[in-house]
Formats: structure tokens, sequence, C-alpha cells
């Protein structure tokens, strides 16, 4: 298990007669920031899901942070962040609260959560944010703090399903700096993501069709093996099957 | 443990960040106890009647001093002949006209029955009901005590028919028990399944799932603040009552209030069940609405007897729960009576919460795979 974080064998996922999961394998290195690619209903959710301990395999091995996601669900929680499409803030409570809660919740001590809030606000230029309600942050910020809370309690892997819905390009560039700045600090990254030129930013990435992974390399070696100038052409190369989003 | 308070802590910012919120649950409470009250009050109180008194004796002299010193009546107009009827009533002033035929005293005296006839308004039928029925009674008690005092033997039965429960036959006292029913099934139903249907919406949950807290943990958090306000709105609607109506709890008060915790129980289950069926909160808040409030006045023996309803509905009523709390609380409220008369009800509403916990921990499973 040295430096690796995530590491799946075999998984098989099925819905009754339907495989959403079929035979995945594959292992993602600590600091590593890993992109999880697919069209809609490609099974990426559901191998985020088994990932991030909510439900579980069917069979084959998962191992996450060091615990088995069948067995240990509770403990891989513990030692993950996560963070949706919908920034999952809550809108009617203040920047602080909010922390709070997702700091609590994480187990975390009060004089612990307050020091990497003060570290937190500091960063991010956010000091005069702290006692506003969330509802009255501009989207980016919200993306921003969204993405700081879900690392708080310092977890060794955050997972971000598509954390970038919705957003501006500019926004967009600013979230992404944020993700490199938190895997040098040794965090790993797993992202899903739509959109292809943020595929281009991961380190490696993995694509998914019909359940399952039908390439897996770093961005420019998977050009170069499919011969063409960006990851959209090896995107629509492979996953032939409806792709709305670009 | 010191996850879950936060988490609680955080539920109640809402409830009390929400303006909307707060109204539901304390504003709609005391503006319903009020106005179904005061307003919905089914006893009447100086309803105008008038008299045609064909015989002008003694006797319906008397009769007609009964009635209108009932004090649930007064008098309108004294009517000469039948054409008058017809103009009274339409003129909406009068309920009823009580019509004394020709020599009512001498037939009474001489014969031992004498007729009378009472012409209610009938384009307000309940009014007119209630009118017909307290005057045929204040008649009937009349009938006894010329009974009583001509034949004077002592051997014809007197019964003397008291109202137990409710002397006056106050109409608040049936519906603060009704109201109380009410508003818990809404506020705890309608609540829960909207406010975890909103983190379904908003995509909290998923964060919530995700983190260390259990799924039990984020449902009870969820709960804990509603069933803690229902039961002080429980408490406030009492309070009120007492004071407003004079409406005091004859049985026990810790009786009560424990078995409001548990329909308060019940109703919070339902709510979660409702939540786990519902992918928005207008489709929660629709059910909630449909499925619960109506049944609640219509088929709960609020308003409407259940004893009178075709068998069809009286089988309805049976799969409601509301209808059971119903009968634990007139009985415990009104009636003043102990455990033993209520255990019945109790074991339904207890066995029902546990259907629906049951049936909301298979639907959230499935949910969650």
């Amino acid at each position: 298990m040295n430096g690796t974080v995530i590491s799946v064998r075999n998984l098989v996922k099925k819905f009754g007669d339907f495989v959403a999961n079929d035979n995945l394998s594959f292992e993602v290195y600590s600091g590593e920031i890993f992109g999880f690619l697919g069209a809609n209903g490609a099974g990426k959710t559901t191998a985020l899901r088994i990932l991030s301990g909510l439900s579980s395999p069917t069979s084959g091995e998962v191992r996450v942070a060091g615990y088995d996601a069948r067995k240990e669900p509770e403990k891989i929680k513990k030692n993950i962040g996560y963070m949706c499409q919908k920034f999952s803030l809550y809108e009617d409570l203040t920047v602080k609260e909010n922390i709070m809660l997702y700091g609590g919740i994480y187990g975390m001590s009060l004089p612990l959560i307050k020091k990497r809030t003060a570290e937190l606000m500091g960063k991010l230029n956010f000091s005069e944010y702290v006692n506003k309600l969330i509802s009255d942050l501009p989207l980016g910020l919200k993306q921003k703090l969204a993405f700081s809370v879900a690392i708080l309690h310092e977890p060794k892997t955050v997972f971000l399903d598509e954390p970038t819905g919705g957003v501006d390009p500019v926004t967009r560039r600013q979230f992404w700096e944020m993700i490199y700045e938190a895997a040098s600090g040794g965090i790993t990254v797993f992202v899903t993501t739509h959109y292809m030129d943020e595929a281009e930013y991961c380190d490696r990435i993995s694509i998914m069709n019909e359940g399952r992974i039908v390439a897996l390399d770093s961005p420019a070696n998977l050009k170069k093996q499919y011969n063409v100038d960006t990851i959209e052409e090896v995107f629509i190369k492979i996953a032939r099957p409806v792709m709305t989003k670009t | 443990m010191k996850r879950f308070l936060g988490f609680v802590k955080k539920e109640f910012l809402h409830i009390f960040r929400d303006p909307r919120t707060l109204i539901l649950l304390f504003g709609i409470p005391a503006v319903q106890i009020l106005l179904f009250g005061f307003v919905v009050s089914q006893d009447i109180r100086n309803a105008g009647v008038a008299f045609l008194d064909m015989s002008k004796d003694e006797v319906t002299q008397k009769l007609t001093n009964k009635i209108i010193s009932s004090g649930f009546f007064r008098q309108t107009e004294d009517l000469l002949t039948y054409n008058d009827i017809d103009r009274v009533l339409k003129k909406g002033k009068t309920r009823a006209v009580i019509v004394y035929d020709e020599n009512f005293g001498k037939n009474l005296r001489e014969e031992g029955k004498a007729s009378m006839s009472i012409i209610a308004d009938g384009s307000e039928p309940n009014t007119a009901t209630l009118v017909t029925n307290y005057i045929m009674a204040i008649t009937t008690d009349f009938n006894r005590e010329i009974a009583g005092s001509t034949e004077g033997s002592g051997s014809l039965i007197n019964p003397e028919v008291r109202m137990f429960y409710n002397p006056e036959l106050k109409g608040h006292f049936m519906f603060v028990p009704g109201v109380i029913t009410l508003i818990l099934i809404l506020i705890c139903a309608l609540m829960t399944s909207v406010t975890i249907t909103r983190e379904k919406e908003f995509g909290t949950m998923e964060v919530l799932l995700v983190s260390p807290l259990k799924p039990i943990q984020i449902i009870l958090g969820k709960v804990m603040p509603y069933f803690i306000l229902s039961l002080i709105n429980v408490i406030v609607i009492l309070i009120l009552s007492w004071f407003v109506f004079g409406l005091p709890v004859k049985g026990s008060i810790i009786l009560l209030l424990a078995e409001s915790m548990l329909y308060i129980l019940m109703s919070l289950s339902l709510g979660i069940l409702i939540s786990t069926a519902s992918k928005t909160m207008q489709q929660a808040i629709f059910i909630s609405l449909i499925g619960l409030m109506l049944p609640t006045i219509l088929l709960s023996g609020f308003i409407f007897p259940v004893e009178n309803m075709p068998a069809v509905y009286r089988w309805l009523c049976t799969i409601i729960p509301p209808r059971y709390f119903i009968i634990i609380i007139k009985n415990i409220m009104i009636k003043g009576t102990g455990f033993l008369y209520v255990w019945k009800e109790t074991l339904v509403l207890i066995v029902m919460t546990m259907i629906f916990i049951g049936l909301s921990v298979r639907n959230f499973k499935i949910r969650l795979e």
C-alpha cells in the first residue's frame, strides 16, 4: 500500500440485473489529482458512492485511506472530505456557523475549529464575510468556501463530485488553483467532471463508459495514444454514447 | 454525541431564522384555537325565535317563558296568523317559529296531549338543526315538569337528565382536542417531511450522509427540535384554552402530555415516511396537506361524528391515526378518565408508529442503495 490511497480491485456493483460498475480496477496515489470522467449514466456516481462509504460493493475489494469499504465504511467517512455539485453549505446559516457545523460533525475540537477558521479566513481574505449568511455570498466565494470546509478536518482524500458545475471560467480557474494547493499539501483529490478542459489539469484520468473503465493514464499519454490534441477528442473517440456537455 | 448536538443546534437555527417556519409553528396554532373556538363554535346564543300562539293560555305562556329564559333564544316577534311565518323567517333575524295549536292548554289538561310545531329556517341547516333540538329539549323538560306537578303521585317516572362532560353544551370543548390533534399532525409531519426533503433538494443531505454522522443521527437530529417545539405547542394550546375558554384538563396532565408525546412521535415518523417518498419540498407539502389535513379534519371525528358516517367511511376512519388521538385526548381532557379507558387507542397509536418507522427505515435503505 505504499503511497496508495485508494485501491479498487474487480469492483462490481449490480442493481438487480443492471450492472452499474463492471469489474473496475484502479489505484489512486497519495497527493495525486485523479480525474474521473464519463458520460451521464456511465457509472461514475455509483463508484463514487462506494468509494465514499455510502453504498457497499456487490463484489470486489475496495480500500480507501487504508480501510475496507465493505467492512469499515464508517472509518472511511471520517478520513475523507466530500463536496458535491450543489456546494452543500446551508444558505440560511452564516459562514462561521457552517464551519462550526461541519467541524463539529467531523469531531474537531472547538479550539481547533477556531484556529482553522482564522487561518482560512486569512487565506481567503474572507474576514469581512465571517458573519454573513451564505445566501449573501457570490457563487464563486460559496464554492471556494465549500471546498475549504470539505478539507477543514484535513482528510487524506477529498472527493469532488462535479465541483465546478454552473460556474464561470474565471472562477473555475481559481477553484483549480485551490485544488492544486490542496494536492501540493498532500491531500489526494478525486474529482469527477464534465468539463474536458479540466481533465487536462489532472495528473491522471480514467474514462468510464457503460460501467467500465475504458482508459486510464495521464492526459498527455492518452492524447499521444489516440493521436489527438485534446482530451475532448479522446473522450469522443472512446465514449461514443450521447455526450451533452463538453 | 457532540457531533449530534452541533447538528441539532443547526436545525434550531434553521427554524428560528425562517419567519415562515416560525409562523407555521407558533402563529397558526394560536390563531386556529381562537378561530375554531370563537367563530366555528357550534352552540347557539340569542337565536331569534318568534311565537304564534293560537291558544294564549297559561300553559303556552309558561312554555314560551321557559324557552326565552333558557338563554339560548330571544323573542323577535309575536305573530298573529300563519301568513306571518313566511314573512318573519324571510327577514332573516328569526331562526325558528314556534306554533302552539288552539286549545293547547285545554287539550293538555283534558286529553293529556297537545300539539305544537317548530318551523325552522332550513337555509342554514346546521343552525336549524341545533335550534330545533334545543327547543325540543326544552319542551321535553317542560313536559316533565307539568307531568310532575299535575299528577303529583310520585309514581310517574320522572328521569332527570343532565348533560355530563359538557353541561352547557359548549362547542369549544369539542374543538380544543380537535385543534390540538390537527395542529400536531400537521406541524410534525409537514415540517419534518419538508425539512428532510429540503436537505435532499439542496444537496446537503448527500454531504451529511458521507460525513461520519450515522443516518439515524441525521434523522433524529432533524426531528428532535420539532419534537420539543411541538410539545411546547401542546402546552401553549392547553394554557390558551384554559384562560380563554375556561377549559381545564380534567384528567391527569402527565398522562395527557405522555399521550401527546406518543402522538407527536407518530406524526414525526409519518413525516419521515413522507420525506422518503418525496423528491421535492413541493411534493412533501402536497402529500402532507392533502393526505393528512383533509382526512384529519373530515374523518377523525374532529368536526363530523364518526358514528353518523356511512359504513365505508367509518371503516376508513379506523386507519386514520388522529381518530385515536382525538378519543384519547377527549377522554382525558373532558371526561377526566385514566389510562385504563384509553389503553386500546394508545396501543393502536404505538403500533402505527412502529409501522411508520419500519417503513421509513426500509425506504431509506432502498434509497441509499
